[in-house]
């Protein structure tokens, strides 16, 4: 009867995971989607609680507390532009906490009381759900934890190898999964004889932590928002897994959903920089001390046009439409607040502005949005690159701001170019372009730009927020 | 085991088919959110630690708990914080 009433409280809040992702497929109605989620979380948590026997709830409490804590804190603290690294941190701790508990599963039935908790015997298909659940949980924990350090900058964005990595690599795979069979195999003698379960399970957890860190160093900082989404479709598999362990349906749907939606995110990334998954691993592609370039068209002895921030400030004020690019620059330099500033400026002046976001600018799907709704920026004013790119035709300014790589027109016809075939938005297209620069400092991706040497394009060099904040000035007094 | 892999197959196509209509502009939102839904796995934590007897797997469980809990707060908070931000012009 208690374990009927858990079933249906699990599904439940399957249906309210559901409808609250379903909430965010529109910025009105995402807050709530949100909400209705973390409901769904609560019933499936009291409902364990209270009705599954849990012999020692205190201990539970305990570490529930210390865990909201912690993560109320982290979620309090974070600046928008460190959501990337706090997302990737979060990643890792979902794949250790399934690593964890199949890990927990395995000294269940070593326990004296395994018959009333649960199975007494391992299952061979259990043993092999048990192994996945601690090598996927280990992988995302330890991918997590160097991509939390390459965004965050605590460690080289530069993609990392040495010689015979990849084979180290496929050594680890095969040595976990000859660990799995062995596992399986030894499962029936379980747990009487405990010992080639026990060093089994450790092995693919250490085989794990490795692979993690092996697979994530050798790709470089421009790709990193492809591999925290991927992490987060592997945090979602990975408690997933750990549902088929435990036979608990809310683990298995949850787990799913997530699944889906990281996969979902990876391919759209993946898509709108025009490149296969199997690419970006095994790619190496861009770090973040510029220096290596592209090959191409070399523009050496091409000249820039450089201008001031009373040009700008005219140029803008007279237009009939502005349409802003922000780019990572544009959150590092904090100038997110002068730009929506600036906007209001315009429209007060009557002219038309939006914001157009690439799906990769910035160093996470969807990061620019954040940034720019923090500033107040009405989410009705950014449009997606599809949606604004046959614009900029009739766009009098295009105003470039802290981004790079995904303006510059070598993507379309240049095949030797790292970045040939990747989708860019067409600020070469307007009538002016102005690109905010604190230097000609490549972008993150390492390559020179043929824009900035374009006849109607204009530098503006200097600290992004300040440049803006000056033309700001001017446009008031005209 | 077989209505297991149902469930996870069927929960996999509804998810897709939900999340592939979340617009960019909330894509952030989508991923925490989502990491706070994978957080799940704490309920997975108190079902076996919290029924056994043995120590190791009372404090592996224990360990569970505290890393679940993070996640699954954190998550739902910090996806609130940037919702809230979202605003149409007024």
């Amino acid at each position: 009867m208690k374990q009927n009433i858990i079933d249906i409280a699990y599904l439940v809040s399957g249906i309210m995971f559901i409808y609250g992702l379903k909430r965010l497929q529109s910025p009105a109605t995402a807050r709530k989607g949100n909400q209705l989620a973390a409901l769904g979380m609560f019933v499936a948590v009291v409902a364990t609680l209270f009705l599954q026997e849990i012999l020692t709830p205190i201990h539970m409490l305990m570490g529930a507390v210390i865990g909201a804590g912690i993560g109320a804190y982290l979620a309090k603290k974070v600046e928008m532009t460190g959501m990337p690294e706090l997302v990737a941190a979060f990643n890792g701790f979902g794949g250790i906490a399934s690593a964890l508990v199949a890990g927990a599963e395995i000294a269940r039935f070593m326990a004296p009381n395994a018959h009333i908790t649960g199975g007494e015997h391992l299952e061979a298909v259990s043993a092999i759900t048990i192994s996945l659940s601690i090598l996927i949980g280990m992988i995302t924990f330890t991918g997590s934890f160097v991509a939390f350090g390459k965004l965050s900058e605590r460690i080289s964005g530069n993609p990392m190898s040495f010689p015979g990595m990849r084979l180290l690599t496929i050594l680890f795979v095969l040595g976990s999964v000859g660990s799995m069979i062995w596992m399986a195999m030894e499962s029936s003698v379980f747990p009487e004889v405990s010992d080639p379960v026990v060093y089994g399970a450790i092995f693919i957890a250490v085989a794990g932590a490795l692979l993690g860190i092996l697979l994530v160093i050798p790709i470089g900082g421009a790709d990193m928002p492809v591999v925290v989404a991927l992490l987060n479709s592997y945090s979602g598999i990975a408690a997933a897994a750990t549902g088929f362990v435990l036979n608990n349906t809310a683990l298995i749907i949850s787990g799913a959903l997530v699944g889906a939606s990281g996969l979902i995110l990876t391919n759209i990334m993946c898509v709108a920089m025009n490149r296969s998954l199997f690419n970006v691993l095994v790619g190496g592609f861009g770090g973040d001390s510029g220096g290596a370039t592209g090959g191409g068209v070399s523009t050496e002895g091409m000249t820039v046009n450089s201008t001031t921030a009373d040009d700008v400030a005219i140029l803008l004020s007279y237009a009939n439409k502005v349409i802003f690019i922000p780019g990572y620059g544009m959150a590092v330099a904090q100038a997110q607040h002068a730009v929506r500033e600036l906007a209001e400026e315009l429209i007060k002046k009557d002219v038309q502005v939006k914001f157009a976001i690439h799906p990769v600018a910035g160093r996470m799907p969807g990061h620019m949005n954040v940034l720019l709704a923090e500033a107040n920026v009405p989410y009705d004013q950014l449009f997606e690159m599809d949606e604004i790119n046959g614009e900029f035709e009739t766009t009098d300014v295009a105003v470039v701001i802290g981004a790079n790589d995904v303006v510059n027109p070598a993507a379309r016809h240049d095949k030797s170019s790292p970045i040939y075939g990747m989708p860019i938005l067409n600020a070469d297209q307007a009538g002016t372009s102005i690109v905010l620069k604190r230097s000609m400092r490549p972008g993150y991706a390492g390559i020179d730009n043929e824009l900035f040497y374009n006849s109607n394009n204009q530098m503006l060099f200097g600290d992004a927020k300040e440049s803006i904040q000056a033309v700001i000035n001017e446009v008031k007094q005209l | 085991m077989l209505t297991n892999l149902i469930i996870f197959i069927l929960a996999s196509i509804i998810g897709s088919e939900v999340i592939s209509k979340v617009p960019a502009t909330l894509h952030t939102p989508l991923m925490s959110g989502s990491n706070a839904i994978s957080g799940i796995t704490i309920v997975g934590a108190m079902v076996v630690a919290g029924m056994v007897g043995d120590d190791w797997a009372k404090w592996i469980g224990f360990a569970a708990v505290i890393v679940a809990t993070i996640n699954v707060i954190g998550g739902f908070m910090v996806t609130d914080r940037m919702l809230q931000m979202f605003k149409k012009k007024d």
